[in-house]
């Protein structure tokens, strides 16, 4: 067992988990999208990131693919990996505005518009699908193919492919082809106000202040005696 | 990864090369082949065929075109040299002739910079081109080979 | 030519130093030696043919034993090549062709006499020198690496034994055991020559001290900067240094194989290769119970087949596994769980060169080039706008403008030092306000740049700076391997944006957008080349703002480049209808006639600049515009206003 320090709070984690198993073992919730339990993690989509380190020297890493080692200290909902965690859902909302998977986590961090130009794509490059066909079905039918912008998910040279199982996990399991949700003005506002979660102390503090699971509904603590930043 | 298949995997962007360097592009029947004959399945083979720049899946022309991209030649005004080259040729950047003579590419930085821009046909490298030296140097090629 | 030595399987460092002694004895140092280097680029220009006009020459007056010929790699004065160096006195030619052997051999080798007009002479003053020593370019470098190219043909081993080669190594077997030579090359302050800079002597410390019987070691000759060309330059001028440096580090480290990762751009880096480490096993460096200190190593040499992100470490480990080049996150770092999950341990192919150098000469030696943070001597390309094209070998520490100006000789036509951008795509440009920025680790970084493998292009008042943004933001776009959506998407976007300063389409607050993706996609991205991808983006916009707001402002491309923000135009009253540039237009957009004002058709125009360049200066008629409305043409037919001989325009 080793000890490390997250949003504060000392923890005990198992010498194989890594962040994201560790936060969630404390029912911290750290966002994630190309992350699946049962899966291997990936480490692509960034949105699980959390500030590591302390003092000048700290960086951003994926939580799911980062090992905890003793002593590590963890910031889950620092203003910078808010800010960052905004950005790429921006990011993803403006290649696939209708997904409802990436509208709903858009609602939840508070990003309202899209300052891009916006492509209606079919796949956002999780890799979930290649994944679950992999390492559950033992099929590896598709994968990616080409790189960078030209980079797809298919079968070998676009053909039917022989060891396909029919299975449909990859449908199952695809976040851009699920339940499509127009919202109010679509593409360039999404609403769900509802489900925002974003902390609401977070506009006067570095970090997370509270744990009493209100995580932005209150903000009882900033409306009576807002401290400013020094 | 599967240590049991270390040896066989190892040799997999070798062989595709040496296929590539046989063939001028990787054909299909090939990439099947290799597949069954390092036991990986077909989507890797293909996956990593796809990925890098050397391979092409389609012919190449039966002469290779190269201009250089890199940065110090961007300086010297490489852009305009590659769109003189591909207007000599007839083709664009990326496609090959109708004929199949030719195929027009960009590489990023041959590390020739000191003469740059560059343009390499068939293995021969011609330094220092401006437009001007394009049309001669097309035309020397295009004699060369349309002669035979 | 000297009938020269072969060599049996080498067994012990005794043996060594005979067969040593025997290759020195056989060769004359007494009589003139002619070097031709003859890397990729030289041949480019000619130096196969020049060294067969020296071997044709030689022959045919039966001067075999009179007059040795070397033919080398890469010298590092590219501007000059095709070049030669004749030693002893280092009598230096320049732009050598084949036609000049029988001179040169006749006159110089035999006689002694200097040939003016193939010495070198200073782009601005004119000077003529004759020896290498002398000439500018070499007399601020500090050729601890490069002066070897010159010493030795690649693909003789012979000829690095004779200078001394393989000393390092026995030396290291003989006396030194693994953790003594770790602490060597740390006391020395060797750091990763390969970009990031990283501590050698640490890296393999951390590789050493990893669990784990099988380790490997493995040199990085994957150069993707583009305008860099170090490596190639050492691989194929001495790739024994290389592999020297590789064997020692693997005794230190206790890594059993080698890999040299080779781009295939480099064919003849990929020969030299081969034929060096088949020389190596020959000779008994490579192989069992190595000149019998029980230690062995071999090495294998794996191709690159075309991606930027394989000179990554775990890009490159995945492609060496026969994968995609794709990176994962570290930790675990490679020099735990690298190729195949065992300890490995990687370093850029001047690191590994760095290596017998200061096994031969100590650490204290070493340690006292350079600076406080940043030891020893550095390989720059130094290209683009710039008289003395080349490879340069400096103390770091030496101020920029040393290097542009000492050096490099300056811009050439006279034109206004803008910028040198370091550290290729990940890197950052320093502007000439910086000129007196020392070159080391620390200063590049906090200038916004970084030391990256080397490369230095230099660019003048004709280069758009927001254009080299995009330039460069397009080649990573390109290169990234797509896994992680920061630098997939970040680049993209960041491309768009650019693409749309560039072509007069930005808008008010695309600057602030630009910075916003740039911060988020260098703190987000998995890799390096997405944490440094808004390198380029952020220092263009830190020093150069006012060509970003011209571009978006005013649609103005103040260096001409933009071209959907530039205009070419004749002024009827300078244009005396020489017909030149009507003749040259790729797309016939001129009209006009004899004695008739030439026109360009503004739609039909593709911004080549052909008509700029081939109008002759005497007339100086054609014109670019950017940011202003272009003038109403001449009506079809006008006549020009003949200039009477020696007139000169008075408002010019």
């Amino acid at each position: 067992m080793l000890t490390l320090r997250i949003n504060g709070l000392d923890v005990q984690a198992e010498e194989w988990w890594s962040i994201l198993e560790t936060a969630r073992f404390y029912g911290i919730e750290i966002p994630t999208f190309c992350y699946r339990d049962g899966l291997s993690a990936w480490g692509g989509c960034r949105l699980c990131i959390v500030e590591i380190g302390e003092g000048k020297n700290t960086k951003l890493v994926s939580s799911c693919t980062y090992p905890v080692t003793d002593g590590l200290v963890v910031r889950t909902h620092s203003k910078r990996v808010i800010a960052a965690r905004k950005l790429l859902v921006e990011l993803l909302l403006s290649s696939c505005p209708s997904s409802k998977t990436i509208q709903d986590l858009a609602a939840k961090l508070g990003v309202q518009k899209v300052r891009f130009k916006v492509e209606h794509e079919d796949c956002v490059y999780c890799g979930l699908c290649v994944r679950i066909c992999a390492e559950q079905m033992g099929a590896k039918a598709i994968g990616f193919v080409n790189r960078g912008g030209k980079i797809k998910i298919t079968t070998p040279f676009d053909r039917k492919s022989e060891v396909c199982r029919h299975c449909g996990a990859c449908m199952y399991v695809c976040p851009a082809c699920q339940l499509r949700c127009q919202g109010t003005e679509p593409p360039q506002v999404v609403c769900g106000s509802c489900l925002r979660l974003e902390p609401t102390c977070t506009e006067f503090y570095p970090d997370l202040m509270c744990y009493m699971g209100a995580e932005g509904n209150c903000g009882t603590c900033v409306r009576e005696e807002p401290k400013k930043k020094g | 990864m599967e240590l049991a298949n270390k040896e066989n995997n190892e040799n997999l962007l070798s062989i595709l090369q040496d296929v590539q360097k046989e063939c001028g592009y990787l054909p299909e029947e090939r990439l099947r082949e290799t597949a069954v004959m390092l036991g990986m399945p077909l989507i890797d083979v293909y996956g990593v065929a796809t990925f890098y720049k050397s391979f092409s899946l389609t012919p190449r022309g039966r002469h290779q075109v190269k201009v250089c991209l890199g940065t110090a030649c961007h300086v010297r005004g490489a852009d305009r040299i590659g769109k003189e080259v591909g207007r000599k040729l007839g083709i664009v950047l990326g496609e090959t002739s109708e004929d199949g003579e030719f195929s027009l590419e960009t590489v990023m930085c041959l590390g020739c910079c000191a003469i740059g821009p560059v343009v390499v046909i068939d293995g021969k490298y011609y330094g220092q081109v401006t437009p001007t030296k394009v049309e001669s140097i097309v035309r020397t090629i295009k004699g060369e080979i349309y002669a035979r | 030519m000297l009938a020269e030595v072969k060599a049996d399987r080498i067994r012990t460092s005794e043996d060594l130093e005979e067969v040593r002694a025997k290759i020195i004895k056989g060769r004359s140092s007494k009589i003139p030696c002619i070097v031709i280097p003859s890397g990729t680029c030289c041949q480019a220009r000619g130096s196969s043919e020049v060294v067969e006009a020296f071997q044709q020459e030689i022959e045919k007056h039966s001067l075999q034993d009179n007059i040795a010929l070397r033919i080398t790699g890469c010298g590092g004065f590219c501007q000059s090549e095709p070049n030669l160096i004749i030693y002893p006195e280092e009598v230096y030619y320049q732009k050598v062709s084949p036609d000049d052997a029988e001179e040169v051999i006749s006159e110089t080798v035999l006689r002694g006499r200097v040939i003016d007009r193939l010495l070198y002479a200073d782009p601005n003053t004119g000077e003529r020198f004759a020896h290498l020593s002398e000439i500018p370019f070499f007399k601020k470098q500090k050729r601890l690496l490069l002066a070897n190219n010159l010493q030795v043909n690649p693909t003789s081993i012979n000829d690095y034994l004779a200078a001394k080669g393989y000393s390092a190594l026995s030396k290291v077997l003989q006396e030194k055991t693994p953790d003594e030579v770790i602490n060597e090359i740390k006391e020395s302050g060797l750091r990763g020559r390969g970009g990031a800079g990283f501590p050698t002597g640490r890296k393999w410390e951390l590789c050493r001290k990893a669990r784990g019987d099988v380790k490997y070691v493995i040199c990085n000759a994957d150069e993707g900067d583009p305008g860099a060309y170090m490596d190639r330059s050492l691989l194929e001028g001495n790739p024994h240094s290389v592999i020297e440096g590789m064997i020692i580090g693997a005794y230190a480290i206790g890594a059993s194989e080698g890999f040299i990762y080779v781009r295939n751009e480099y064919p003849l880096a990929v020969r030299h290769c081969r034929l060096a480490v088949q020389k190596a096993r020959e000779y008994g460096f490579l192989g069992n119970d190595i000149l019998g200190s029980g230690f062995s190593f071999d090495i294998k040499i794996s191709m690159g087949a075309g991606a930027f992100v394989c000179g990554e470490e775990t890009a490159l480990i995945a492609s060496i596994q026969g994968g995609r080049g794709i990176p994962r996150q570290r930790p675990p770092f490679p020099a735990e769980r690298g190729l195949w999950d065992r300890p490995t341990n990687i370093n850029n192919v001047e690191t590994w060169a760095n290596v017998p150098l200061i096994m031969t000469k100590g650490a204290s030696w070493y340690s006292k080039i350079g600076t406080e943070g940043s030891k020893g001597t550095k390989i720059f390309s130094l290209v683009g706008k710039i008289n003395n094209t080349g490879l340069v070998e400096v103390p770091l520490g030496i101020i920029l403008r040393e290097i542009v100006y000492d050096i490099g000789g300056g811009i050439p036509r006279g034109k206004r030092f803008k910028a040198v951008q370091t550290g290729g795509p990940s890197g950052g440009c320093i502007p000439s306000s910086l000129l007196d920025l020392p070159i080391d680790y620390e200063s590049l970084k906090e200038a916004g740049s970084i030391m990256g493998s080397g490369g230095m292009i230099v660019m003048d008042e004709d280069t758009c700076m927001v254009d080299i943004a995009r330039y460069y933001t397009s080649f990573l776009n390109d290169e990234s391997c797509g896994k992680c959506l920061p630098c997939r998407k970040g680049t993209q976007r960041m491309l768009e944006i650019l693409t749309d300063i560039s072509e007069g389409k930005g808008e008010e607050g695309d600057i602030g957008l630009l910075e916003e993706l740039a911060l988020v996609t260098k703190d987000t991205s998995l890799c390096g080349l997405g944490q440094t991808a808004p390198n380029p983006v952020l220092s263009t916009i830190r020093y150069f703002q006012d060509e970003y707001e011209a571009h978006i402002k005013e649609k103005r491309c103040p260096a001409g480049v933009c071209k959907e923000l530039i205009s070419y135009y004749i002024e009827p009253d300078k244009c005396q209808a020489c017909l030149i540039c009507l003749r040259n237009c790729p797309v016939e957009a001129i009209t006009g006639g004899k004695g008739l004002v030439h026109i360009i058709d503004q739609e039909k125009c593709i911004k080549c600049g052909t008509c700029l360049d081939v109008c002759p200066p005497r007339f100086g008629a054609v014109t670019r515009l950017s940011g202003e409305k272009v003038p109403e043409p001449a009506l079809q037919g006008t006549e020009v206003i003949r200039k009477r001989s020696g007139e000169t325009d008075v408002n010019t």
